[in-house]
C-alpha cells in the first residue's frame, strides 16, 4: 500500500546497519500499518455515527462498516505474522517488467507530479491543453526524447480525444481559453 | 418464447448498422489490446466506461464483448512470437507457440490459435445460448438472502482461489469494500466515511477505482521497473495451414471448450487454470509426444479455443446471477450499474433484447475477428513496436480522460491517482488487484441485500439461509473454505494408507 519504505525511522537505531536491512526486508509491515490505520478509521468513523430513528430494519448503517473495520485489523495482524513468519507478497510480474532491477522511484514520482499538475491545470487552461502537457510530460518522464515528434503527437491526441468525447460521444470535456480562440 | 427465436431475434438487433459498427470497433479495439504488452482487456474496458455516460446500453455492451473476445485472439499473436504473453491467458500459447515461430512455424501457431479461438468461442457461445436461459428460469425467484449468498461467494472465490495467500487477497477484498464505504448509505441516507465532505458524500464512483486500480496503478508499477531492452518480436508470414496439421488439431479444437467453458462459468479465476489443463490433456492424448516443448501444434489449438470458450462461461454467471468471475466480467457488471440495470435471472426479461442483442453480437464478433487475425496477424504484429513512453503514457492520458468524464470535477484526478498509488502498492506487495475491485463493486448491493433479507426475517439470521438455493450456494461456500484443510487430511490418509502398505 505505500509507495515509501518505511527506512527513515531508522536514524536512532543502536545498529542502524543491521536495523536497516531489516526494516528493507521487512518493509510490507508497512502493508499491516496502512491496513490497521485504515481499520482504525473506519471504525471510528462508525461508532462516533449517530444514527437516528430513520433506521429501517433490524441492521442499520454502522454494522457493515464496524464488520470491515474489525476484519481489517484482523487481516492486519494475520498478514504481520505471516510476513515476520517469512511470507512475501510477490511482486506482480508482466511483459514490460524487469524486476531485477531496483525500483525507478524518480519515474513514478516524475509520474505522479504530472498528473498532479494536469488535475490543477484542466479547468484554467482545458482539456485539449492540459492533456496534451500530460501525455508530452508523461512520455518525457518515462524516457522519450524526441523532441520534435513527442510535441507533435500530444497535441495531436489530445485535440482527437476532446473531438471524439466532446462532440461525438457527448461527454463535455472543459475546451479552456484556447478552444474558444478556435 | 425458446432460445432460438430470442436469439434470431438477438440477431435482428445485432445486425443493424450502428450495432454492427460497434461490434467492428470492439473487436479492432480488443485485438489491439491483446497485442498490445502491459493493457489488458478489464483495463481497457475500464478505461471505456466513460462511454456509457453517452452511449445506449445495447452499443456499449456490443463493443465491451467484442473487446473481451478480442483481447482473447490478440493475446496469443503477443505470446507466439514474443514469447511473453499479452494476457494472463495467453500464457499456456507461448509454450508450444513460441518454439514453432522460432522454428519457422509461427504462420502455423498463429492459424490454430485464430481458429481455435474461433472454435471455442462459437462452441462457448453456443452453449451460453442453451444454457443461460435454463439458469435463469431456475433462479427466477430467488430473492435477497440468494443474492447475498451468490455475492459472499463472489467474495469468497475471489479471494481464496485466486493468486498465492489468501490473507492478501482478503486484506485486497476489505480494501475493496472499505471504499465502496464511502458516501452516503443507500437506506438512510447516513454520511460514512466523508470526513464532511461534500463530494465524498457522492462515494467514490466505481469508473474512478477500477481505472485508478487498473490502469494507473499498472502504468505507475510498470514505469518503476519499465524493461530497458524490448524483447523482439519474430517476424512471420500469413497464418495458414496444412492439411496435416488440420488432421492434428481439429479434434483439440474440438476439446478445449469441454474444459474451458465450464472452468469460465465459475469463479476459478478466468482462463488460465482451463488453458493449463487443456494443455496437459492435449500433451497427454498426443500421438506426438517427441514434439512436445518444441512446438506441438496441439499445444496451442487446445488451450486457444479452452480460453475463447471460457469468456463465454464467464457471461453465463455475469447475465444470469450477476456472479462476475473474472476482472473484465466485475468491469462488466460495474457497467450495468451505470445504467441501472441489475444483472441477474430477470435481466433475460427485462432486458430481453439487449441481452439477445449482446449474445448475438457475439457470434458476429467472432467471424469478424476470425476475418481480421488470419489475413491480418503480421500487421497486428507490428503494434508491437509502439515506443514503451507513449504506450504507458496514453494509458495515464485516457485514464484521466475517463475519471475527469465522470463529473467534471478536477478533484476526481486527485483521487483517481490515489487509488492508482494504493494500485501500485498492492502490485509491489502481491495483493491481487480483483478482490479490490470486486469488493467496490459488489460491496454495496451486498449490503442492501444482507439488510432487506433480514428485514423480512425481523432480524432473525435463519432468513439468510431460508432457501434452497442460498442453503447450496453456502455448501460450496464452506467448500472453498475449507479446501486446503480438506486438502491436508486427504492427503493424510493416504499417506497413512500408504504407511500401511508398505
Amino acid at each position: 500500500m505505500t509507495t515509501t519504505e518505511p527506512t527513515g525511522r531508522t536514524e536512532e537505531a543502536p545498529e542502524p546497519r543491521s536495523w536497516r536491512t531489516w526494516l528493507r526486508e521487512h518493509s510490507e509491515l508497512g502493508v499491516c500499518v496502512m491496513l490497521l490505520a485504515l481499520g482504525v478509521v473506519v471504525l471510528t468513523d462508525a461508532l462516533t455515527m449517530d444514527v437516528e430513528i430513520a433506521q429501517r430494519g433490524p441492521i442499520g448503517p454502522k454494522t457493515v462498516p464496524i464488520a470491515v473495520g474489525i476484519g481489517l485489523l484482523a487481516v492486519s495482524v494475520l498478514l504481520a505474522v505471516d510476513v515476520l513468519r517469512g511470507g512475501r507478497g510477490e511482486a506482480e510480474g508482466g511483459e514490460d517488467i524487469d524486476l531485477s532491477e531496483p525500483a525507478d522511484w524518480r519515474t513514478v514520482l516524475l509520474l505522479a507530479g504530472v498528473f498532479l499538475a494536469t488535475a490543477v491545470l484542466i479547468e484554467p487552461v482545458g482539456f485539449p491543453v492540459a492533456g496534451a502537457l500530460l501525455f508530452w510530460g508523461a512520455a518525457y518522464a518515462l524516457g522519450s526524447r524526441a523532441v520534435h515528434r513527442d510535441p507533435l503527437i500530444a497535441a495531436g491526441l489530445s485535440l482527437v480525444t476532446y473531438a471524439v468525447f466532446n462532440n461525438l460521444l457527448g461527454v463535455p470535456l472543459p475546451g479552456g481559453p484556447l478552444m474558444g480562440v478556435l | 418464447m425458446n432460445a432460438f427465436n430470442s436469439l434470431m431475434d438477438g440477431f435482428g438487433t445485432a445486425l443493424t448498422p450502428i450495432n454492427l459498427l460497434w461490434a467492428a470497433v470492439g473487436v479492432l479495439l480488443g485485438t489491439a489490446i491483446g497485442v498490445l504488452p502491459g493493457i489488458g482487456p478489464a483495463m481497457a474496458v475500464a478505461l471505456l466506461l466513460p462511454v456509457t455516460y453517452g452511449l445506449e446500453p445495447t452499443g456499449a455492451f456490443i463493443m465491451f464483448a467484442g473487446i473481451y473476445y478480442g483481447a482473447m485472439f490478440g493475446g496469443s499473436t503477443t505470446s507466439i512470437l514474443l514469447n511473453t504473453p499479452g494476457e494472463s491467458a495467453a500464457v499456456v500459447a507461448a509454450m508450444e507457440g513460441n518454439p514453432m515461430a522460432r522454428s519457422g512455424r509461427g504462420a502455423q501457431a498463429l492459424a490454430a490459435a485464430a481458429i481455435g479461438h474461433f472454435a471455442g468461442g462459437m462452441i462457448g457461445t453456443i452453449l451460453l445460448v442453451a444454457l443461460a436461459p435454463k439458469v435463469a428460469d431456475l433462479a427466477v425467484d430467488i430473492g435477497a438472502p440468494d443474492y447475498f449468498a451468490i455475492m459472499v461467494l463472489a467474495f469468497i472465490a475471489v479471494t481464496s482461489v485466486l493468486g498465492s495467500s489468501r490473507i492478501r487477497g482478503l486484506a485486497s477484498l476489505l480494501i475493496g469494500l472499505t471504499l465502496g464505504l464511502v458516501g452516503l448509505d443507500q437506506m438512510t441516507g447516513q454520511q460514512r466515511l466523508t470526513f464532511g465532505s461534500l463530494q465524498l458524500a457522492d462515494g467514490i464512483d466505481v469508473v474512478i477505482v477500477a481505472v485508478g486500480l487498473f490502469a494507473i496503478g499498472e502504468a505507475l508499477w510498470v514505469a518503476a521497473h519499465l524493461r530497458r531492452t524490448a524483447g523482439r518480436a519474430i517476424p512471420v508470414g500469413r497464418p495458414w495451414l496444412g492439411k496435416k496439421d488440420v488432421k492434428r488439431t481439429w479434434k483439440s479444437w474440438l476439446r478445449g471448450p469441454l474444459i474451458g467453458f465450464p472452468f469460465g462459468a465459475i469463479p476459478a479465476g478466468g482462463a488460465e487454470i482451463p488453458t493449463f489443463l487443456s494443455y496437459v490433456t492435449e500433451k497427454r492424448l498426443s500421438k506426438h509426444k517427441d514434439e512436445w516443448g518444441k512446438g506441438a501444434i496441439e499445444g496451442v489449438a487446445g488451450p486457444e479455443s479452452a480460453s475463447s470458450a471460457s469468456a463465454a462461461g464467464t457471461l453465463v454467471s455475469m447475465l444470469t446471477l450477476g456472479l462476475p468471475t473474472t476482472a473484465v466480467a466485475a468491469v462488466m457488471l460495474a457497467a450495468f450499474q451505470q445504467y441501472g440495470i441489475q444483472p441477474g435471472p430477470l435481466l433475460f426479461e427485462r432486458e430481453s433484447e439487449l441481452v439477445w442483442g449482446l449474445i448475438a453480437s457475439l457470434f458476429v464478433g467472432m467471424v469478424l475477428l476470425l476475418a481480421l487475425n488470419l489475413p491480418l496477424a503480421p500487421l497486428w504484429a507490428k503494434l508491437l513496436r509502439i515506443p514503451r513512453p507513449y504506450l504507458y503514457a496514453g494509458i495515464l492520458f485516457f485514464a484521466a480522460v475517463g475519471a475527469y468524464a465522470v463529473g467534471g470535477e478536477a478533484l476526481d484526478l486527485v483521487i483517481l491517482l490515489v487509488i492508482g498509488l494504493i494500485g501500485f502498492g498492492m502490485r509491489r506487495y502481491g495483493l491481487p488487484v480483483l478482490p479490490a475491485v470486486i469488493g467496490v463493486i459488489l460491496g454495496p448491493n451486498a449490503e442492501q441485500q444482507l439488510r432487506r433479507a433480514l428485514q423480512i426475517s425481523d432480524g432473525s439470521v435463519s432468513g439468510l439461509v431460508d432457501t434452497p438455493f442460498s442453503v447450496s450456494v453456502y455448501v460450496v461456500v464452506a467448500l472453498i473454505m475449507l479446501w486446503p484443510l480438506l486438502r491436508k487430511l486427504a492427503r493424510g490418509v493416504l499417506n497413512s494408507r500408504r504407511n500401511v502398505t508398505e
